[in-house]
């Protein structure tokens, strides 16, 4: 793929060959994933298209360099390299807990991201013959490969960090953060200008730290609960930090897979974001977690409790529940306990279904990996659009780790910070059971008039306890 | 403290607008509760049993002369001339339809609020007297009308031969439909119904109707919760459909209303005529001009061809202790709204949307009709997205988006930097920048209808997939420069973490999801 061809049938028109079918594959597994039937087939699709390419791209690296001493060093670390990167992520993939899912994926981005960091060094390091206007061009690839790379990769260290709890998880607010974000771009692309005219290795040294820096504020500057969208955005700039690397390359195998992870990394992120009611630009931007803010809880009234034995003998009366499960449930680590009660309730001839906000838990689906985990079916786990029209009419439904996702202030209060945002209209039903550890707002800050329904009653402490509780009274 | 008194009602009216249960709860709140002696005789609720919820039984002028009074039916002039001055009274006054009675209620120095004129939202849905006493009236209909039709309403099959089910039609599927459609099905009727609102066909199904829509090229919105009148071709059609049905069924149940005006005219009397002897309507809003020519308000009339019709006006009235409990809940839920503080006190707050809906007189002065209120659900609620300005929401402001034209400046722009940026470029860029420009568009459509359930693993898949950044460091091992070589190891190193882990994470979530009928096997 490179300018300098060989020969007629040479190892590179055969990889160029083989790159192709490896983008097709790739293509076709993204297609598979949006579909329960052919997701698993989809995951097929991806990995040998992976390792079309992978194979392709060793053999073609070793006809170049067989026989040679550095030829031999190169394979030697490449085969370590593989096998112990191999058995690191096959390691982890296995005993990760499915709610720690969130931190893995966006430490596997960091990684995407440090790779092409790395490979944006070398690209300066290896100093091809080129014309001045090629190298100019090759130069501004270096330097933009490595900026997005380092943005991806301290990027996804902060949401790592967040989500895993060990940083705190309310948004940053440093004076002037949109000034900070477009200066940091500014001086990005005067350097970039500097550089293409005089490639010194301090330069990238220095926008490479420019770069670590924007990324970590801007993921900081980020709500913990807005990090489904972050996860995802992190997803498409890991994508496009691969792009730049096929620039730099001239390969055109990376610069299609990256444009894919890219593109469909930002329209997830687009589709959270239209979920939460918020505008994709100010993501993509960085910073636009909600301030946790004033409401001075002036004329809430009073909430009322209610016994795991009374909401047993509640759910068993009842002719159908839906369960509206939150973050609250994956922290408690609920989601047996509550597949459980749902299938009792199912074997009891109760109509059970699942509702699920689309921005619930820190990750795009993240309720539905879990529940999917309890082997709750998942025909009867609905998206919020499914499921809202018939939440009128639902005898019990019981919110479980969830607040502002439920949060009727967003559909009728006009002044609420959250005011817009799509949500479960839960409090329509006939009676509402509210799992919480305690009174206090959610992630947004914004109480939650819920809790306060004439129809609602508050169940206090752990949800796993509880609906364990629950169980033992049926 | 304050006194509420409940007073008795007037004539053939058998609710009353408390009963012990409610009089409990209005305790509660901190008020004093006063009863007129005998005033919830007629709906079975005795004396003794208000005394022992904790109310005084107490004389009509002493419960007239609480400072707020409850009531059912609006107050005729001499009841008006007893309330004292700076009295509540809150009852279902009909401001919309009697224009004299709110001049006589504005005439004294007193504040009335009409519990039927609470708004239609979901946070007043608690209020809606007319829902509950719509959805006691549906079911009487049908009760009323079980009364007077001479079959039995389930099909059976029986020694002494078959029964045909009874086929009944309901127009109007509001609230007092739906409640008729509801009360039919569970007799064992095949119930069909019509209405103008398409939505409604769901709800219509969901209790055991048959909705019957009428193919017209025109959609009702509704922007208030009520329904409008309709248009010329439509009404055509539908005429057509109740002069089908009415030949086919053997009873009919009318519901339609149109706030604000004469009911409309749905059977007419050819309709009725084609009807089989025997057959029953009850004309539900015979009180408001009649759904069905030829019925009579509060009458039971009967057609030349011995078909029964039902204009009876006190269909709640009917079920006096159920309407009673009803209404005095609704009445409750408004006394809570207004006494925010549970000490006994009533004030009335004007931003309030329900407050001040309600509110028809305030301190003699006149305070109707209220400012329109929008229930449909969608665009209005939008708004901007925060007033919570400071630089983060100053970002999330300008969410309200471009507008068309903006966005169509954008991406000509966009396309003629690309375009720029291609006709300079030297040689292998333009092929790169085309191959980009494909892939991301590959990528938006293919992403296009991903299940939600489905975003995770979607997720960690595109994350194995970016790992083909190794291509890039692989490129790079094999170069002479040892530090290139460890370095583009390295980088190897962590895009197969990425790859295996991706596909490994992708498979184990993806062998979790299982169908209904696997899952527990």
């Amino acid at each position: 793929m490179s300018d300098t061809v060989a020969g007629p049938l040479a190892a590179e028109s055969i990889a160029g060959a083989a790159y192709i079918v490896a983008a097709l594959l790739f293509i076709l597994s993204l297609a598979g994933l949006s579909k329960h039937e052919k997701a698993r087939a989809g995951v097929i699709y991806g990995i040998a298209g992976m390792m079309i390419a992978l194979a392709a791209t060793v053999w073609l690296t070793l006809q170049g360099a067989w026989g040679t001493d550095h030829g031999l060093t190169g394979l030697t670390l490449l085969v370590a390299a593989v096998l112990v990167g191999g058995a690191i992520g096959l390691w982890r993939a296995r005993v990760v807990e499915m709610t720690g899912m969130p931190e893995l994926i966006a430490l596997l981005h960091s990684f995407v991201g440090l790779a092409a960091v790395l490979v944006g060094w070398n690209g300066h390091l290896e100093s091809p013959k080129l014309s001045a206007d090629l190298m100019a061009v090759h130069h501004a690839e270096v330097f933009i490969g490595v900026f997005i790379g380092a943005v991806t990769f301290s990027g996804s260290i902060v949401a790592f960090l967040k989500l895993s709890a060990r940083m705190k998880s309310s948004p940053l607010m440093l004076p002037g953060k949109n000034a900070i974000n477009l200066g940091a771009l500014a001086t990005f692309i005067a350097l970039t200008v500097w550089y293409v005219n005089d490639s010194q290795f301090w330069l990238l040294v220095v926008v490479t730290l420019l770069a670590l820096g924007l990324g970590w504020h801007l993921v900081a500057s980020i709500g913990g609960g807005d990090m489904p969208v972050v996860v995802s955005m992190l997803n498409s700039y890991s994508g496009w930090a691969a792009a730049a690397a096929g620039f730099l390359l001239n390969n055109d195998l990376l610069i299609i897979t990256g444009a894919l992870v890219g593109s469909s990394g930002a329209y997830l992120s687009y589709i959270m974001c239209k979920a939460m009611n918020r505008s994709f630009i100010s993501v993509i931007a960085g910073g636009f977690g909600i301030p946790a803010l004033n409401k001075a809880d002036a004329d809430d009234g009073e909430h009322r409790e209610i016994t795991a034995q009374e909401t047993a003998e509640m759910l068993t009366n009842a002719s159908s529940v839906v369960i509206t499960p939150g973050y609250g449930m994956a922290v408690a680590q609920a989601q047996y306990p509550v597949a459980e009660l749902a299938h009792q309730l199912r074997e009891r001839g109760v109509d059970v279904k699942f509702g699920i906000h689309p921005v619930a838990g820190r990750l795009p689906g993240h309720m539905n990996v879990l529940l999917a985990e309890a082997k709750v079916p998942y025909d009867i786990v609905l998206e919020m659009d499914e499921i809202n029209d018939d939440l009128d009419g639902t005898s019990v439904v019981l919110v479980i780790g969830a607040n502002d996702t439920v949060n009727p202030a967003a559909a009728e209060d006009p002044s609420s910070p959250i005011a817009g945002m799509p949500v479960l209209r839960v409090w329509e039903a006939d009676n509402v059971v509210v799992f919480k550890r305690s009174m206090a707002a959610g992630y947004a800050g914004v109480q939650n008039p819920l809790f306060y329904r004439d129809n609602s009653q508050m169940l206090f402490g752990d949800a796993k306890q509880r609906v364990e509780d629950i169980l033992r009274a049926f | 403290m304050t006194r509420i008194g409940i007073v008795a009602e007037l004539g053939s009216e058998t609710r009353v607008a408390a009963t012990p249960v409610t009089v409990k709860q209005l305790l509660e709140l901190g008020y004093e509760v006063v009863v007129e002696k005998g005033a919830g005789e007629s709906a079975s609720f005795r004396d003794d049993a208000y005394a022992g919820a904790g109310a005084v039984i107490v004389g009509a002028d002493e419960a007239w002369g609480s400072e707020v009074v409850l009531r059912i039916n609006p107050p005729t002039e001499e009841e008006i001339g007893r309330l004292a001055e700076g009295a509540t009274l809150i009852g279902m006054l009909a401001p919309g339809l009697r224009p004299e009675l709110v001049e006589a209620l504005a005439a004294r120095p007193i504040t009335a609020l009409a519990l039927d004129a609470v708004p239609r939202i979901s946070r007043a849905q608690s209020m809606d007297v007319l829902s509950s006493m719509a959805n006691i009236a549906g079911y009487r209909a049908v009760i009323e009308a079980a009364h007077e039709f001479g079959r039995f309403f389930t099909g059976q099959v029986t020694a002494a031969g078959k029964v045909p089910p009874a086929k009944v039609l309901v127009a109007g599927a509001g609230v007092a439909g739906l409640a008729a459609i509801g009360a039919a099905s569970s007799l064992g009727a095949i119930v069909r119904a019509t209405d103008p609102r398409p939505e409604v066909a769901d709800q219509v199904k969901s209790i055991g109707g048959t909705y019957l829509k009428v193919e017209v090229e025109e959609e009702m919105k509704s922007t208030d919760g009520y329904a409008k009148a309709t248009s010329e071709a439509y009404n055509a059609r539908a005429a057509e459909i109740y002069t089908e049905q009415a030949r086919d069924v053997d009873i009919i149940i009318t519901t339609a209303l149109i706030p604000g005006r004469p009911a409309p005219k749905l059977l007419t009397a050819e309709d009725v005529a084609g009807m089989k002897p025997g057959s029953v309507i009850v004309d539900m809003a015979a009180g408001q001009g009649g759904n069905v020519e030829g019925s009579v308000a509060g009458e039971r009339v009967i057609t030349d061809n011995g078909v029964v019709i039902l204009g009876y006006t006190d269909l709640p009235a009917r079920l006096p202790a159920q309407a009673s409990q009803l209404y005095g809940t609704n009445m409750l839920n408004l006394l809570k709204l207004l006494t925010k503080d549970k000490d006994g006190h009533l004030r009335i707050d004007f931003d309030d949307i329900v407050q001040r809906s309600v509110t028809v007189v305030r301190n003699g002065e006149k305070t109707w009709p209220p400012p329109p209120v929008q229930v449909s659900a969608a665009p209005a609620v939008k708004a901007e997205l925060t007033g919570a300005g400071d630089s983060a929401a100053g970002m999330a402001g300008k969410k309200t988006g471009l507008s068309p034209t903006g966005k169509a400046g954008l991406i000509v722009a966009g396309i003629g930097v690309l375009f720029g940026i291609n006709t300079v470029a030297p040689a292998p860029l333009p092929q790169h920048f085309t191959v980009l420009m494909l892939s991301v568009v590959v990528g938006f459509y293919v992403i296009g209808k991903v299940h939600h359930a489905l975003h995770t693993p979607l997720m960690s898949v595109t994350n194995a997939i970016s790992g083909i950044i190794v291509v890039g460091a692989l490129l790079q091992v094999t170069s002479g420069n040892p530090i290139m070589q460890i370095i583009a190891a390295v980088a190897v190193l962590l895009a197969s973490i990425n790859i295996f882990g991706g596909f490994a994470l992708t498979r184990r979530m993806l062998a979790m999801f299982s169908r209904g009928d696997r899952a527990r096997g």
